[in-house]
């Protein structure tokens, strides 16, 4: 495997924008919605699954050789900007608070909303190609 | 003053934790199955819990004075919510129902045992350094 050093580049600078990005969004949904339940992880997840329809509808579904502006953009800042971990570690603390219908309803609420803003996005961009 | 040291030590951790997973991605390139976007977000849901449980029990130690870069950086970094989407997505796209559906089943199955794994880990850790 080869490894192109321009793509590499922009994957690490997407991706240490997009954790910048979501430390900001974290924060700002928890001072309006409180840190009782993760809805910063939430809205961060939901709106890079909504911007990563519009990238793939605009750019189109990637390939083996992913160019630059893919590995920047997609792999990246979106890459970076969303997270499973912290969906983890916040379905985990729930279930160790007893708070068994908020954990169920944080993986259902992500998961469905998720997946209905990545296909939102990809038809505003029209369609995928 | 502690904004921009968060902001720095996230961002640092998060570019470092993206280029890692973009070198899993291309060694386990497959076109069959997103295996390696399962990988990093199993062992990324496997540190970050770690370190919090680690970091719980040790509040002065070098993990929970790191925890910023740690955690919210380079697992945040790591692991990817977007393109896991996307590749449910891009198996639903080729017609590939059952492949598709199974992946997000064993995605999330992977994910919270992999936490689960993650906690007994950190506690255990952090007891036996007394």
């Amino acid at each position: 495997m080869s490894i192109d050093p321009l793509v590499l580049l922009a994957v690490a600078g997407g991706g240490g924008l997009g954790g910048m990005a979501r430390l900001a969004v974290g924060n700002l949904v928890a001072r309006y919605l409180g840190v009782g339940f993760p809805w910063g992880t939430l809205v961060v997840n939901l709106s890079g699954a909504l911007l990563m329809g519009l990238a793939a509808g605009g750019l189109g579904l990637p390939g083996p050789g992913a160019g630059p502006a893919w590995s920047l953009l997609a792999i990246g800042l979106l890459g970076g900007y969303t997270t499973v971990s912290s969906f983890s570690l916040q379905t985990l603390t729930l279930c160790q608070q007893r708070r068994q219908a908020a954990a169920l309803g944080y993986v259902a609420l992500t998961l469905g909303t998720g997946f209905a803003a990545l296909l939102a996005g990809a038809w505003l961009a029209g369609g995928l190609p | 003053m502690i904004a921009w040291r968060a902001y720095g030590a996230v961002g640092l951790g998060s570019a470092m934790g993206s280029t890692l997973r973009y070198l899993v991605s291309l060694a386990l390139a497959g076109p069959a199955f997103p295996w390696a976007t399962l990988a990093v977000n199993g062992l990324g849901s496997w540190l970050i819990v770690g370190f919090a449980a680690y970091a719980a029990r040790r509040t002065h130690g070098r993990v929970a004075r790191w925890k910023p870069f740690l955690v919210g950086g380079f697992c945040g970094g790591f692991t990817t919510f977007s393109l896991f989407g996307l590749e449910t997505l891009n198996l639903m796209h080729q017609g590939r129902h059952m492949a598709a559906l199974s992946y997000v089943a064993v995605s999330l199955l992977v994910w919270l045992g992999a936490a689960w794994a993650g906690y007994r880990a950190g506690q255990r850790l952090a007891l036996a350094r007394g």
